[in-house]
């Protein structure tokens, strides 16, 4: 590939995490309004860039709570993302899952999972799929979780599972050091979850999780490796949650200068500052990435908006399967 | 026909499923080592024994749903299912809704229960409501091994993720099966297991017996007890439970499960809800207790509502309505 080619896909990663912060602070404003509040992943924005831009169609995503981010990179359309939060029809999932549970069955994503560890409780059973021949063959699963799923019992029956069965499946711990309202520190000893995962034998990776370059690397090979011989990998993308646990959130209870040192490593500036330097970029071009990002995300909103409320009626539509010809 | 036991007609239900359809799996703590005809037939991709992690097991279930597979998974004992609440519950049974249809979960999860083997509460546990209650989920347990064959082989092939409970004091019982291997039983549709006119004894899974033997009792004192066998809780037959009302006006309900929010209740408030203007009698609820399963073979049996209990119930009804003649007729 070409130095102008390089250059032009970190333009876009940068250009995909400048489009997350836009729908995450516009879902911030919109809570301050009335809608529903979310759990946004500003501050991470390189793990979801980097991670699924090294997936290709044919693989599988499954995630948390934390979810922007990840549909987003993946090609998600925001307008949809944003009806589905406000419970509209022209939501991914008809406004049933808000911003909580959405999956987008033709994006691949199967699941965002509000329970935390429910990802990583399903996450073997789409793999074992994948290589027992449903879906696209060479199809690999991903799975993104939190520091705090890794302090779930599933965590450690998931890893286990994936390898005993050698599954085709990357498990991508995003260490942002809170767990809701508890500091990891309180929760585990310090490099715990790269050390758990090694137990398991597993190839473990623990990568600084905002630079997007880095993840981006550090995702392509292990995507590479699961491909070449069908064994889970395991990386821990080390970051912060820049913002509350859930909107809103005054974050009273982070001590000020962490936030502050995390603040000096915001992602997108990061990413910004590197092409700035390279010349990839210049000042004004990065002025009118963010514009259009912006723009995107308010014709999102103008979308969601407009889109119809669901009819009371529906409520009790897709509880059951109906039972069609296979019965 | 052919005479076999109610294990017996779980395997080979599960043998004819995976010979029709190659995305059905098999799943489980010793799983292949029990079964090691069907780790012949269909290879060992397709039965597999797992760690001992019904969590990861369940969830690994629900995901190969969702990914075109159809899973079996054999779960042991019903108070295992504690452990895959999580997948079962907040999962297999919440995400068709929650993705607006996208996505689909046809899986079956196996496991046994009931009073019969001393084995204690941590191995006996009726459960079953704790699942009917759950949105998403369709829950069975037969009594027969026709049953449990045919509602098996029908609960691989629905597109929702089934909990089927074998009653663990049935399992060597054995029964008349068809051989046609396309014999089903549909899920929803309870059984009449016996015909009356006088009162209804609705009942499930071991008790059904019991119940049996009661009406057989009760004709002694020209008492026509009609018997129906619920077979599928969830969905729940109600139209033939209100169809026997009608007829019999008088309701007793049995189960080893207890009471308190229990299929029994349900029944009691499905009685009362469409059939009041039936009812000749309070309906009757005869359950276990709301107490742990015990593993005395003495304590087990004096959970269990007898064939007596249900026979006294049935003429302390119809003493009721004489009582209330006679008080109708003197004021
Ligand atoms: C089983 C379960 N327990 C608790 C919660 C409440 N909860 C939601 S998110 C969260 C924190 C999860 O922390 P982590 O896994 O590190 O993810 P992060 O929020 O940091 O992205 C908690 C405790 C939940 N949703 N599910
Ligand atoms: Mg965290």
């Amino acid at each position: 590939m070409s130095a102008g080619g390089m250059a032009t896909d970190a333009v876009r990663r940068l250009e995909a995490m400048l489009l997350i912060r836009a729908y995450e602070e516009k879902l911030v404003e919109l809570q301050r309004s009335g809608a529903p509040g979310t759990c946004t992943s500003v501050g991470q924005e390189a793990c979801a860039v980097g991670v699924v831009g090294a997936l290709e169609a044919r693989d599988r995503i499954l995630t948390n709570h934390r979810s922007a981010g990840h549909l987003i990179a993946r090609g998600a359309d925001p307008g949809r993302l944003m009806a589905e939060v406000l419970g509209r029809v022209d939501g991914y999932c008809g406004g049933r899952s808000g911003s909580l549970h959405i999956s987008a069955k033709k994006l691949g994503v199967v699941l965002t999972s509000t329970i935390v560890g429910g990802e990583l409780s399903m996450a073997p059973g789409v793999a074992l799929a994948q290589k027992m021949g449903q879906g696209e063959p060479g199809g690999i699963v991903a799975v993104f979780f939190g520091d705090g799923a890794a302090c779930e019992g599933i965590f450690h029956e998931s890893l286990n599972l994936a390898v005993q069965w050698q599954l085709p499946l990357l498990f991508v711990c995003e260490n942002n050091d809170w767990q809701a309202f508890v500091h990891r520190r309180e929760t585990m000893p310090d490099n715990a979850i790269a050390d758990w995962a090694a137990g398991h034998g597993l190839p473990v990776a623990t990568v600084d999780g905002n630079d997007v370059e880095a993840v981006h690397a550090a995702a392509r090979e292990a995507v590479a490796a699961i491909r070449a011989d069908g064994q889970p990998r395991f990386l821990e993308l080390v970051t912060y949650r820049l913002r509350g646990h859930f909107e809103p959130d005054d974050q009273a209870y982070v001590d000020p200068a962490e936030l502050a040192r995390w603040q000096a490593r915001d992602p997108l500036h990061g990413q910004a500052d590197r092409l700035l330097a390279q010349g990839a970029l210049d000042a004004d071009e990065f002025a009118q990435l963010r514009e259009q990002a912006v723009a995107r995300i308010e014709a999102a909103v103008a979308f969601a908006q407009a889109s119809a409320w669901p009819g009371p009626r529906t409520l009790t539509h897709h509880v059951y399967a109906e039972q069609g010809a296979h019965s | 026909m052919t005479r076999m036991t109610i294990e017996q007609a779980i395997h080979q239900a599960l043998a004819e499923e995976m010979q029709r359809d190659e995305r059905v799996l098999l799943m489980g703590e010793g799983v292949a080592t029990k079964r090691r005809d069907l780790v012949q037939a269909f290879g060992a991709t397709r039965v597999r024994n797992t760690p001992l992690a019904e969590a990861v097991i369940a969830g690994t279930a629900v995901g190969a749903a969702a990914s075109g597979l159809r899973p079996v998974i054999d779960l042991l004992f019903a108070p295992f299912l504690a452990y895959a609440m999580d997948a079962l519950v907040n999962s297999a049974g919440k995400l068709r809704y929650l993705s607006g249809g996208q996505f689909e979960f046809p899986l079956v999860a196996l496991s046994m229960t009931g009073s019969g083997w001393c084995v204690g509460a941590q191995h006996n546990h009726n459960l079953e409501a704790m699942f009917a209650h759950a949105p998403g989920l369709k829950v069975v347990m037969p009594s027969t091994a026709a049953d449990v064959k045919g509602l098996l082989k029908a609960a691989i092939r629905d597109n929702n993720p089934v909990l089927f409970f074998t009653d663990l004091a049935l399992l060597h019982q054995e029964g008349e099966v068809p051989d046609d291997s396309a014999h089903r039983v549909p899920l929803g549709q309870a059984a009449v297991r016996r015909a009356g006119t006088d009162v209804t004894l609705v009942s499930y899974a071991k008790t059904v017996e019991v119940c049996l033997q009661a009406a057989a009792q009760l004709q002694g004192q020209g008492i026509a007890a009609e018997v129906i066998d619920l077979r599928t809780l969830k969905p729940l037959d109600e139209a033939t439970v209100l169809n026997s009302l009608r007829k019999t006006g008088r309701l007793v309900v049995v189960t080893e499960a207890s009471g308190l929010c229990g299929m029994a209740a349900e029944l009691a408030a499905l009685a009362a809800t469409r059939a009041f203007d039936a009812l000749r009698a309070p309906v009757v609820r005869l359950t276990g207790p709301d107490a742990p399963g015990a593993s005395s073979w003495v304590l087990e049996q004096a959970a269990l509502p007898s064939a007596d209990a249900v026979v006294q119930a049935v003429q302390g009804m119809r003493a009721e309505v004489a009582v209330g003649r006679e008080a109708l007729a003197a004021s």
